[in-house]
């Protein structure tokens, strides 16, 4: 086994721009895509287990009290019904991303309307569902809890406050200043596979068919939640129908599922409804956020505030992280941050698609274009203008930084300077305005594993607990090895998402790619010494292409070259000294026009643009549609998506596809992407930084300022729904 | 008609999104017409002709629309992907046969596959990951080479 690689320098080498396959960046299609388009792709509750029955989940008819179960013999007597299990160790709510431990247990107290509190098992689906609706359920000594952050107790995040110079007086003698309020809505990640688990007891041994984005860390939420050892757990998620943050961490139909295996000795199928995956997984919290931003004459920033207040159920630490680009993005001398944590009674909040990003920057965007208009100057510019040198705060470099580039860029490809003035511009019943935003996010490595190994006929095997949830992994892992080893596409097979192979980083917060990639890359490096010790040349000398080897004017088959044997080699990389010694992120812009409707109020995003830098891109065409995605996510936020949540009971009122708001095909336009050139030494080796997240941080700016362009209004109350619109229109 | 298929018959190709006819997840073509089929019971298709994305071809025999799919990236997590690919074929069938949708300009005239006409007739197909610029494309290309 190969020494674990730290990432305490930069690596300059660049050697992936030395290989001669050319795979790495290219846009190649997805080797998992015959599969996704036939329907043959078996994600988790798809998985025909022998002797397996399902079992439905019931929830908690309100936020507090001891959940009594009146007719469980009843219900237990029903055709078909094994048992109705109600046990210690099911989930209060899912795992934080990355928790590593069970989450907060127990069925029997309520602590938010929806929550799962029991599961019925059943031979088949409908006996389950059937027996699972006709439980009865009720709350003892229920009690009057904060349902909404208004009311609620609130803590003040401490290690999240900033107070450097003096914002006050910064404000007091700007030249051109803006101080907003922006509120923005719980969000649902709404991935369109719901959370689902089969649970198989093979003696004290189980295995877990789910839909998870980070195995090794799931594993141990699994083991811990049981009360069992972690070598005991077998988990399998080769296919993941989306997740967007809600399946980082364990949620509770697993140990649901486990639990029921258990008491019922057969396999157990436990899929959520939908109205299940909005009440009882995870949203993304709402925000209140005041901005301050003071400028000189000039428009350049002396201060810069940010204060907000997010929410979480009592017992959860996360806060999102709102407070996270603000600290790096623009400059300004004088600087006051602080976030407050309420602690109301609604379903958990976590990470949903670049927690703090998303909507952090996406009011800092807000707020930059309010100043760009009470200091007459154009939006761009204004970003132009407070580019910092470097970290504002700590005063350390950026590790790499495309910014301005990606500003002018994008904005020439948009046209931005034919942009309107504010109402200036109408199509028959259609206002029609620019908008623009910055894009921000931070940048992770996270500790990965991966073996590769060459066979002897000249092909090659990545093997990794990594996950796929739609992000491109099968395509990029394959590019990395098939360059390194000098290996058609098609040789290469990657095997993902089984808990039994070497634990990569799994999928969240951006890091996947850089991540595994580099320990699919490290691993490929040590294959590569191999082969060169074993050819006796320097491996700098040896040129691997189409399985063939190249070294000393000779040329050789690797086939003939490993005469029957293979080499497996392990890759493992750890985050070190770069991920503190300069300040990591990836930047971007967006670009967007609206038509607003003058008669109805109703907002059409007629396009939009989006350049983006995050280092080194693997596969043109996957990182593309991340950032579509993300764009598209912001289309929702500006838009449309808001979990509208019961002001006396906290329960989700939009509980559903129908009436929880996700944009559909014809919200969005022919969107434009382009992805700069960029290698960042310092983020992996392999130079790439993280992208999924990026096309979501500020994308909804864009569209609302934008909307203020149309028509002079700003809604500061997101999503911008023509009620919020039509009262002011010209 | 969903579970039917994925419970009964062990045909999982078809997905379930929502089971409410929300999210389009689960389209099936029932006499070459889509439907949702967990909105409609099995047991009221006596004689119909149900085809579903197995019906359309293998991972080693993409049709057309489906080697569309592959090559524009129409899809991310693969999820909506059976019941886009199942939508847009009776779509394109609805296309040539005149019917018109609320954005076709001359309802007489028969519909152009713009991307805006596309867009309008798949919006029953919701894909989070939001794949649908790629899903336009993929589709226009289909049909382009069909044509
Ligand atoms: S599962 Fe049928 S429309 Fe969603
Ligand atoms: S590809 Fe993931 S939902 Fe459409």
């Amino acid at each position: 086994m190969t020494e674990p690689f730290q990432m305490d320098h930069p690596a300059t080498d660049r050697r992936l721009d030395d290989m001669a396959q050319g795979l790495v960046g290219a846009p190649l299609d997805r080797p998992d895509g015959p599969l996704k388009v036939t329907g043959t792709a078996t994600y988790a509750n798809e998985w025909q287990v022998e002797g397996m029955v399902h079992g439905v989940m019931v929830r908690a008819p309100g936020n507090s009290g001891r959940v009594v179960l009146s007719n469980t013999a009843e219900v237990a007597r029903m055709p078909g019904v094994l048992s109705v299990v109600q046990d210690d160790r099911m989930l209060r709510n899912p795992a934080q991303g990355g928790a590593n431990e069970a989450p907060v247990q127990g069925p029997h107290h309520a602590a938010y309307f929806g929550q799962l509190v029991a599961v019925v098992v059943a031979e088949s689906f409908e006996q389950a569902r059937h027996a699972a609706q006709s439980l009865k359920v009720t709350l003892d000594d229920a009690e009057q809890v904060a349902v909404t952050p208004e009311g609620a107790a609130v803590e003040r995040q401490t290690d999240k406050t900033l107070d450097q110079g003096d914002l006050d007086r910064a404000m007091d003698e700007a030249a051109h200043s803006v101080d907003v309020v922006y509120t923005t809505p719980s969000h649902s990640s709404s991935p369109m596979e719901p959370h689902a688990s089969i649970a198989s007891w093979e003696g004290e041994d189980l295995t877990l068919r789910g839909s998870y984005q980070m195995l090794k860390f799931n594993r141990n939420e699994l083991a811990d939640s049981l009360g069992i050892h972690p070598d005991r757990v077998r988990i399998l998620s080769p296919y993941v129908g989306g997740g967007f943050g809600s399946k980082l961490g364990l949620a509770p139909e697993a140990v649901a599922a486990a639990v029921a295996a258990k008491a019922v000795g057969r396999p157990v199928s436990v899929a959520l409804h939908r109205q299940q995956v909005y009440e009882a997984t995870m949203r993304r919290s709402e925000t209140r956020q005041r901005l301050r931003l003071a400028a000189d004459a000039e428009g350049r920033l002396i201060g810069f505030g940010h204060e907000a207040r997010v929410s979480n159920l009592p017992g959860e630490t996360f806060a999102e992280p709102v407070l996270q680009a603000s600290h790096f993005l623009y400059a300004g001398a004088n600087r006051k941050m602080s976030l407050d944590l309420a602690r109301v009674h609604r379903l958990c909040a976590g990470s949903v698609r670049a927690p703090g990003e998303a909507v952090g920057v996406t009011v800092v965007e807000n707020a930059m274009d309010e100043l760009a208009h009470a200091a007459g100057l154009d939006p761009v510019e204004l970003r132009l203008r407070n580019i910092p040198p470097t970290d504002p705060e700590s005063g350390k470099e950026y590790s790499s930084r495309r910014f301005r580039e990606a500003l002018e860029s994008g904005a020439e490809i948009f046209g931005w300077s034919d942009r309107p003035g504010v109402k200036e511009r109408r199509e028959g019943d259609w206002l029609i305005g620019y908008g623009m935003a910055s894009a921000a996010r931070v940048n992770v490595l996270k500790e990965s594993e991966a073996r590769v190994t060459l066979l002897s006929d000249g092909t090659a095997r990545v093997e990794t607990d990594m996950t796929d949830i739609g992000t491109g992994t099968y395509a990029i892992l394959g590019q990395i090895a098939g360059d390194m080893l000098g290996l058609p596409r098609d040789s290469v097979e990657v095997v993902l998402g089984d808990t039994n192979l070497p634990s990569g980083s799994g999928s969240g917060g951006s890091w996947g790619a850089s991540s595994s990639g580099s320990a699919v890359y490290l691993a490929c490096a040590a294959i590569r010494q191999q082969i060169a010790q074993r050819l006796d040349v320097d491996e700098h000398d040896l040129l691997l292409k189409d399985a063939q080897a190249t070294f000393n004017n000779r040329t050789e088959t690797l086939a003939d070259i490993l005469q029957g044997h293979e080499i497996a080699k392990l890759g493992h990389v750890k985050p070190g000294d770069t991920s503190d010694a300069v300040r990591q992120a990836t930047f971007g812009a967006y670009f967007a026009e609206v038509g607003v409707n003058a008669v109805t109020g109703e907002t059409r995003v007629r396009r939009m643009h989006g350049t983006f830098a995050a280092g080194r891109i693997l596969n043109a065409k996957t990182a593309r549609s991340q950032c579509l995605g993300g764009m598209t996510f912001g289309i929702g936020m500006a838009l449309m998506e808001e979990v509208a949540f019961d002001p006396r009971d906290g329960h989700v009122v939009n509980h559903n596809l129908a009436e929880y708001h996700i944009p559909v095909n014809a919200d969005v336009p022919q969107l434009t992407v382009e992805l700069l050139e960029e290698r960042d030494d310092w983020a992996s080796p392999v130079q790439a930084k993280g992208i999924g997240e990026l096309g979501i941080c500020g994308a909804g700016a864009a569209i609302t300022n934008a909307i203020f362009n149309a028509t002079g209004v700003r809604v500061r109350d997101y999503p911008a729904t023509l009620d919020k619109l039509i009262a002011e229109l010209p | 008609m969903l579970d039917a298929l994925r419970h009964h018959l062990g045909l999982t190709g078809s997905k379930k999104g929502c089971d409410h006819g929300q999210c389009g997840a689960c389209t099936v073509m029932v006499n070459g017409r889509r439907i949702n089929a967990c909105l409609t019971l099995a047991c009221m298709h006596d004689g119909d002709e149900v085809t579903t994305i197995e019906g359309l071809g293998q991972p080693d025999a993409l049709n057309p629309l489906q080697e569309a799919f592959v090559r524009e990236d129409g899809f991310q997590c693969g999820y909506c992907t059976p019941g886009q690919i199942c939508s847009a074929t009776a779509m394109l069938q609805e296309i040539s046969e005149g019917w018109p949708s609320h954005v076709t300009q001359d309802l007489e005239a028969g519909a152009e596959l713009t991307p805006e006409e596309i867009s309008e007739r798949m919006s029953g197909n919701l894909c989070r990951c939001s794949a649908y610029p790629n899903i336009v494309e993929a589709i226009r290309v289909a049909a382009g080479k069909q044509a």
